[in-house]
């Protein structure tokens, strides 16, 4: 993307920042909801091959628990938490002691519960980001899938597919404990959003 | 190419094969998998197809692949190149689904995969080229393969399992 030419290694310190104040929020409101301690690594942020932004995910046939969000306002994008079905369940039993029914088989209850956590999460992160920015950033209503990871996460790459063949993607990994993954957020904003955050933060764009 | 030799194709990417070999793309959702097959001379070509039309392409350097506009028409070429007779061709789809349900305020965008399912059938249909069997729609991902000896489409899916056309 030509805005990365200049100058890249900054700007992509300030998203890595930005992602780390919104996921660092949405860690803590996880962390409320289950009265446990989240922690998060500190987030990736790359241009990512289509064909491989899946990989991050498990692979293009890995099947995951994403509630999907489209971002409207000044900076759009889209947004997706991403567990895996043993997350799913484990979150589900740690937030309302929802007994395990079958493994794979989700009620409409619990996907609704999912789609609420995932509507939280993402509104916590996008408040802080919008007081950070300045910006008007709001989530559209959540929708949820549970399905294979590389059909789930086009949806986030059809504003970069009419430019080229990558997507700037702002990766992070909420962890319970030292390690354990207990989700990802995934967010990609739209190509046009990139200016006018580093315009409002005072980043020099040249 | 020999039986049992699987190519891959990724997203945005197209591929071609024959005699015998398989070519398999993962991952379909809202994007449609299209293939064109020469029954007679066993030559078969697939696209991952992510977007319906390369009018609303910003990019430098087109990927034909990309758009249902482009692929079919330079999908149509490589068959040929590789021995298939245009008359014989006949193609197959599948996916183009909707992943996410949106009450309302859904966006264009979101209606993506009937868009590229509408999109690929007018290039296919500009170009005389029938569509044999389609498995599109719906609100869940496929992963398919298909058997340049056969002609057959395998369409496998969490929920359903695998199915053929």
């Amino acid at each position: 993307m030509k805005l990365f030419r200049h100058n890249p290694d900054f700007k992509m310190d300030v998203l890595r920042e930005v992602g780390n104040i919104g996921a660092g929020h949405a860690a803590t409101a996880l962390s409320r909801l289950l009265d446990k301690p989240i922690d998060m690594a500190v987030p990736t942020v790359s241009f990512v091959p289509f064909e491989s932004i899946a990989d991050r995910a498990g692979g293009p046939e890995e099947v995951v628990v994403a509630i999907f969000l489209r971002v409207d306002g000044d900076a759009p994008g889209n947004m997706f938490f991403l567990m895996s079905r043993p997350q799913a369940r484990r979150l589900l039993q740690g937030l309302a002691g929802f007994e395990a029914s079958g493994e794979d088989a989700y009620s409409e209850l619990e996907l609704s519960a999912l789609c609420e956590i995932g509507n939280i999460l993402a509104g916590s992160y996008l408040t802080s980001l919008a007081d950070l920015t300045g910006l008007s950033m709001s989530p559209t209503v959540p929708s949820i899938a549970v399905d294979m990871a590389g059909a789930i996460l086009t949806y986030g790459l059809l504003q970069f597919g009419t430019m080229g063949d990558d997507a700037l993607l702002i990766d992070t990994t909420f962890l319970k404990g030292e390690e354990e993954a207990e989700g990802q957020f995934f967010f990609i904003p739209d190509p046009e959003s990139f200016e006018r955050m580093f315009l409002s933060l005072g980043v020099p764009l040249e | 190419m020999m039986e049992g030799t699987v190519v891959k194709v990724g997203m945005a990417d197209l591929n071609v094969a024959a005699g015998g070999a398989a070519l398999k793309t993962t991952g379909l959702g809202s994007c449609v998998g299209l293939t064109l097959f020469d029954p007679k001379q066993l030559v078969a070509g697939m696209a991952h197809i992510m977007l319906p039309s390369s009018d609303i392409a910003r990019e430098g350097q087109l990927n034909l692949a990309k758009y249902a506009d482009t692929a079919i028409p330079e999908l149509l070429k490589q068959v040929l190149r590789l021995g298939a007779d245009r008359r014989r061709l006949v193609a197959k789809l599948a996916g183009g689904a909707q992943m996410f349900a949106f009450s309302s305020g859904a966006s264009d965008s979101l209606r993506i995969g009937p868009r590229n399912v509408e999109s690929a059938k007018l290039a296919l249909e500009s170009l005389d080229i029938p569509v044999v069997a389609e498995d599109t729609g719906g609100n869940y991902g496929r992963t398919i393969e298909f058997d340049s000896r056969s002609g057959v489409l395998s369409i496998r899916s969490v929920q359903y399992g695998v199915k053929e056309i």
